[in-house]
């Protein structure tokens, strides 16, 4: 962008600058020129890493590292192992293609995958209408940014205990015996105790999104918090009514932390296993839960291919809503 | 009879809470005129412009636009339409979209609403940039932008929040220009919000300047400056000398509150020890070169100030260091008396 400098408020210098521009890039080109050029430099004279051809790639090693050890190479196990063989009690390095045709034309496979995916998309909704009320509500109702900040706190409360607890505690609220049913029957709403409520798929979506709803609040309440007051102001001014505003001028501001709230969701979601197997009472399944019971046959190699369908699949739906969704200039 | 005042506010008063940012202020603008609230920060001029808005809720009084009352209309059906301080464009948007938004809410075409925005995109010269987010424009460019999106509305009155406050000296003069160019052409009423008394004297048909939620002065810049009413405008006008009325020998003695303002360049040097000249006698503390001019200040014992305003070769053909002793003098003509406030 050419024309920068006009932002800029300190205004004399940029007129100068404008006005003799070979003056001032002259007078920084020399110097840029000896700090850039090695072969200027005397040797072993200041630069080390400025100047050594090796010393960028120092700079990025220890992420380059991080990544390699913990992130590049366990993939490559995972990879590695998915082709290995096993029987019962062993499993035998080997190089076999089985563990991925069992997988992909069993028909129980895909029934878990579709239910997988079921489960991701109904929490994906439903965490989205939520997640978006609430961060909604706190960015733009709650006028004071202490309020704001105590509210924003009690969004994160559910986390100062474990999933798992989490989960377990709607049981005796959801049970057959339990609170829920008991006031319905004492209200006389329904003669029987309602089935639905715990060890099934509804009970597997609730606690899915009552986990996972604060991953779509924050980002999504740091996009609005960044929603200049003026512009709501603006479209008022157009004539906007506030229907107008949220499609027109909210929604589309908040494109950055829907996409990253969604991609929070979408893979832990995908990847879960211990939410399903509580909460559905082992009646439904779910990707992970049928790694886990792999695992715990010592199926290594069988979870492993497992896990590489799931994360190419993980890999695909993230790539879909990055094509949707620019996230970077909003980083 | 046709209709005289575009704006007229009526005992309109702004509280929050205890204190008044606006006091029962009453105001009248003739239809198709440029308007310059004025004043320095805190003094109600943007609260104001709000209120006439509808961005702000009025606690007290009535705005009329167009002989209506709209007091209680949302901002989109007064007729009225905002530039924003800092331009508030949608960084989502393209040039064009941002012009035709308020068309979209309206319900109209895609093609006809851009049409018209492109329209007005010619008329600040910004149609060039038509598919540019405001992202990658210029703070000029971005002003050109935010003002055919506010004119695109066809209003009556144009409310503009500082709008050149955010750019630099130089295209500060143009767009200067151009706004009363526009003002104009298109014959509407102009709002325009201001802390500098220059711009408002370049622009304005009606001069208001405002201070501590009240009204202090609305008249043509002119007369604002010829005949500023209170000591705070004389001030806040500048080249101005403000001093108790006592110097002024027409007047006479006996009200020790009453001043008098007389123009900077009306002043001019006289020796110190020429008592019969009158004027303000002192020491010069400061010498201001300023090209065609020279402003000299002179401090009196009693710590009065004083400046004259002299031209340059006046002032070189026998010019003065400070220290040196002086008096600034005036003709009793060009004494103005002010009201005690």
């Amino acid at each position: 962008m050419t024309d920068a400098p006009l932002h800029r408020p300190s205004t004399g210098r940029t007129i100068t600058g404008q006005a003799n521009p070979g003056a001032v890039v002259g007078a920084g080109q020399p110097g840029t020129g000896i700090a850039r050029d090695p072969r200027r430099l005397p040797p072993g004279a200041g630069g080390r890493l400025g100047g050594n051809p090796v010393g960028p790639y120092l700079q990025v090693a220890p992420m380059a590292l991080t990544f390699a050890l913990f992130l590049v190479l366990p993939i490559l196990a995972i990879v590695v192992v998915s082709f290995w063989d096993y029987d019962s009690v062993r499993v035998i390095p080997d190089f076999l293609g089985t563990n991925y045709s069992e997988l992909l034309f069993s028909s129980v496979t895909w029934r878990i995958y579709l239910n997988t995916v079921k489960f991701a998309v109904l929490t994906w909704a439903l965490t989205l209408g939520i997640g978006f009320t609430v961060a909604y509500f706190v960015a733009f109702q709650v006028r004071s940014a202490t309020s704001q900040m105590v509210l924003f706190l009690v969004c994160t409360v559910p986390f100062w205990t474990s999933n798992v607890i989490r989960m377990i505690s709607w049981i005796p609220f959801l049970g057959r015996n339990g609170l829920l049913n008991s006031v319905l029957l004492k209200l006389g709403v329904v003669h029987q105790p309602l089935e639905f409520l715990l060890f099934s798929d509804f009970a597997v979506v609730l606690a899915l999104v009552h986990i996972n709803t604060v991953f779509m609040v924050v980002p999504i309440f740091n996009s609005m918090a960044r929603i200049d007051r003026a512009l709501i102001e603006a479209a008022r001014d157009a004539g906007a009514n506030s229907f107008q505003i949220l499609l027109n001028v909210v929604i589309p501001l908040c494109r950055s932390g829907i996409a990253i709230g969604s991609i929070f969701v979408v893979t832990l979601v995908m990847g879960d296993f211990i939410t399903v197997r509580l909460m559905s009472g082992g009646q439904s399944a779910s990707v992970g839960l049928m790694m886990a019971n792999q695992i715990s046959l010592l199926q290594y190699p069988a979870a492993a291919a497992n896990a590489v369908v799931l994360l190419v699949i993980v890999l695909i739906m993230v790539t879909a809503m990055l094509r949707i969704v620019d996230i970077r200039k909003d980083l | 009879m046709a209709r005289v005042y575009d704006v007229e506010l009526v005992a309109v008063t702004k509280r929050y809470g205890a204190t008044v940012a606006v006091d029962n202020i009453a105001l009248r603008i003739v239809k198709g005129s440029y308007c310059c609230l004025l004043g320095p920060s805190g003094c109600g001029k943007t609260t104001t412009l709000r209120m006439i808005a509808g961005h702000e809720a009025i606690s007290d009084g009535d705005i009329l636009i167009a002989g209506k009352n709209v007091s209680l209309l949302p901002p989109a059906r007064r007729g009225t339409a905002m530039m924003f301080q800092n331009y508030a464009l949608f960084p989502h948007l393209d040039c064009i979209d941002n012009v035709a938004f308020s068309l979209k809410m309206r319900g109209v075409a895609k093609a006809e609403r851009r049409a018209q925005a492109l329209e007005f995109l010619k008329l600040t010269h910004m149609d060039g940039y038509a598919a540019r987010l405001p992202s990658q424009l210029s703070g000029g460019q971005q002003q050109r932008v935010a003002l055919a999106r506010a004119l695109v509305t066809r209003p009556q009155v144009l409310l503009l929040d500082e709008p050149l406050s955010a750019l630099d000296p130089f295209l500060r003069g143009r767009m200067r220009e151009e706004l009363k160019r526009l003002q104009t052409t298109l014959g509407i009423t102009f709002i325009h919000v201001t802390h500098s008394q220059e711009e408002a004297m370049a622009l304005a048909d009606l001069a208001v300047v405002m201070d501590g939620g009240r009204i202090q002065q609305a008249s043509a810049p002119r007369e604002l400056f010829d005949r500023p009413r209170t000591p705070f405008i004389a001030r806040f006008m500048g080249g101005h000398n403000v001093l108790p009325a006592d110097l002024a020998r027409s007047t006479p003695a006996g009200d020790d509150k009453a001043m008098i303002a007389v123009r900077t360049d009306r002043c001019r040097l006289a020796p110190a020890d020429d008592v019969a000249v009158g004027g303000l006698p002192g020491q010069v503390v400061a010498i201001e070169y300023q090209g065609t001019r020279v402003q000299v200040t002179v401090r009196s014992p009693a710590g009065l100030e004083a400046m004259a305003l002299l031209s340059d070769d006046h002032f070189y053909r026998d010019p003065l260091n400070p220290g040196d002793g002086a008096r600034i003098a005036w003709s009793p003509d060009d004494v103005h008396p002010l009201a005690s406030v």
